[in-house]
């Protein structure tokens, strides 16, 4: 299943993300999960959010760059080589992957990725063919 | 060896007043018969060549501004056929459009005269070994210079701009006692002669002649004395005809203005009308010899003031005191000029909408340096570095190659760049010149 993400504009300055997290957390959104992709000027934060339309509406508001996108949810065992197996799928498919992020949820054995890849329909055609298991379980 | 090149430096004001009076009565006739712009100008505020009897005249004439140029592109404003055209060069307009000079033989030969006047009034003779250190070609500086040096019959070591190693080892081999580049460039120089531990004696420069930007008293010292070197102010634009257009004497109080060909006045910058001598306004030139793009009163945008007192010198030509800013937005950056515009309508071609952007200019190591914060909105925005790092690429290439000099583009956060009455504030200049 897809997982909606929120990516925003972050410049390279002292307390740009607290205040990012501050606008949140006035809004009442929780992260499920963020990453952040660097450059010596500024930086991409990306998250899942409880309410992605709420953080976008709130960051906006708050003078932030944001947008949104689909990413693709995998489950994987949390075991030594469980992300090169589906890795090992991805890369014989021919899927070019932008970028990644994993984590785990509590009381639960499976880790998730999220994938951002350029062709969407065609990563979920070739995993459903595989053994990879999609994400099924809602996020929030 | 005299210290005029030319007699006419030293004639007395009523002879002058008498020698420009004539010239543009012809020139103003030329212009209504050959330049259909200049006809339409002056008829539109019913002014008739006849009407213009002497220099005292040229306030009834309309001013030439930058846009009559650009609206002309490339050729419209040339007041001879292009037969008689043998050179062209090119400057920056406000736009993507450059601004284009045409030449005839006589219009190098006069620009090649003044530049002779200037560098002899530096004290370069005819057995001075010359290195030519301004860019050579649209522009100006570097051909400019070069041929005022033939002129005189010195030596010309037409090194172009750049490579500072092989500069240095030309100098050093060819013992060329004369350098021509731009201020700053003079002062990254003496810095890499530094650097390489080469001794000063080691070359045999005596004489700087530095121009195309604005420098101060304060960049002369640090020239002389790092170079060891007697340096003087040259001015002038590609317009009115390159180089050469004024040079400071030995005094170095002002710089006479070659005023048999470029009548110079000050005007408020706002109402447009004449000021008198030395009070300080934008600097205005008609060419009263000029036959492929003869200019009258054409604005200048740089601020300053005239100087009518006699010079200890001799000349008599009226000294211009040091250009102290502009009347326009116009920088000059690394020598070469560089508009506002320019940059916007980069940013609007490959941002899709108009961002808020700031430039910020610095001078680091003696070089001027450029930056652009862009602010990135919402339709340049993309979670993919690899695409926002693209779009910052394709910015710095395509300002390169639209303003001939580069500049670091830095993407930032929407409404971080400072904002006065909602308008960003474009342009923030952190040299001390």
């Amino acid at each position: 299943m897809l997982v909606n993400q929120i990516a925003v504009f972050l410049e390279n300055r002292q307390g740009r993300i607290f205040e990012l997290t501050e606008a949140l957390k006035k809004a009442n959104i929780n992260m499920l999960v963020m990453s952040i992709a660097d450059t010596s000027d500024y930086g991409i934060l990306r998250a899942v959010t409880d309410d992605n339309a709420k953080a976008i509406k709130t960051l906006k508001e708050a003078g932030f760059t944001v947008n949104s996108t689909d990413l693709v949810g995998i489950e994987v065992e949390d075991r030594p080589g469980g992300l090169a197996e589906v890795l090992k799928v991805l890369y014989e498919g021919g899927i070019d992957i932008e970028y990644l992020y994993s984590f785990k949820k509590a009381n639960d054995g499976n880790a998730i990725i999220l994938f951002k890849v350029a062709n969407i329909d065609k990563t979920i055609e070739i995993i459903k063919k595989s053994e990879v298991k999609l994400l099924e379980q809602k996020l929030y | 060896m005299s210290k005029y090149y030319d007699k006419v430096e030293t004639i007395s004001r009523e002879e002058l007043t008498e020698l420009q009076s004539k010239r543009l009565v012809e020139l103003v006739k030329r212009v209504y018969e050959n330049v259909p712009t200049y006809r339409a100008k002056m008829d539109a505020v019913h002014i008739k060549p006849e009407e213009i009897r002497s220099i005292a005249d040229i306030s009834k004439l309309p001013f030439t501004e930058k846009q009559d140029l650009r609206g002309n592109y490339p050729f419209g404003l040339f007041a001879t056929p292009m037969k008689d055209i043998v050179r062209l060069h090119a400057s920056s307009g406000t736009t993507g459009k450059l601004t284009v000079v045409g030449y005839t033989k006589n219009d190098l030969h006069a620009w090649s005269k003044v530049v002779a006047r200037a560098l002899t009034a530096a004290g370069v003779t005819a057995d001075s070994i010359v290195q030519v250190s301004y860019g050579y070609g649209l522009f100006t500086g570097g051909l400019g210079l070069h041929y005022g040096v033939e002129e005189m019959g010195a030596t010309v070591v037409p090194t172009s701009s750049g490579n500072t190693q092989r500069q240095i080892m030309l100098m050093k081999d060819f013992k060329a006692d004369v350098l021509c580049c731009t201020p700053s460039y003079a002062i990254y120089l003496a810095e890499e002669v530094k650097k390489e531990n080469l001794s000063l004696d080691e070359l045999n420069l005596k004489v700087g002649i530095f121009g195309a930007e604005p420098w101060s008293e304060e960049m002369r010292q640090v020239i002389e004395k790092s170079l060891k070197i007697k340096a003087f102010d040259i001015y002038g634009l590609s317009e009115i005809t390159g180089p050469g257009v004024a040079c400071e004497c030995e005094y170095h109080d002002g710089s006479h203005i070659s005023e048999d060909y470029f009548y110079p006045e000050i005007i408020d910058p706002v109402t447009g009308e004449p000021l008198p001598y030395g009070q300080e306004g934008e600097l205005v030139f008609t060419t009263l010899c000029k036959e492929g793009l003869p200019l009258i009163r054409y604005r200048t945008h740089d601020i300053t003031s005239l100087n009518i007192e006699p010079c200890r010198c001799g000349r008599t030509f009226v000294r211009m005191n040091r250009v102290t800013g502009r009347s326009d937005d116009m920088l000059i950056i690394r020598g070469v000029n560089v508009f506002p515009s320019q940059i916007e309508s980069v940013l609007m071609r490959n941002c899709n909408v108009e961002p808020y952007y700031q430039i910020i200019i610095d001078r680091v190591n003696n070089l001027d340096v450029m930056e652009i914060d862009v602010e990135v909105n919402d339709s340049m925005f993309s979670d993919k570095v690899k695409e926002l790092e693209s779009l910052k690429r394709a910015l710095e290439s395509d300002l390169q190659s639209n303003l001939s000099v580069s500049a670091k583009v830095k993407l930032v956060g929407s409404n971080t760049l400072p904002r006065s009455e909602g308008k960003a504030k474009r342009i923030t200049d952190n040299r001390k010149i």
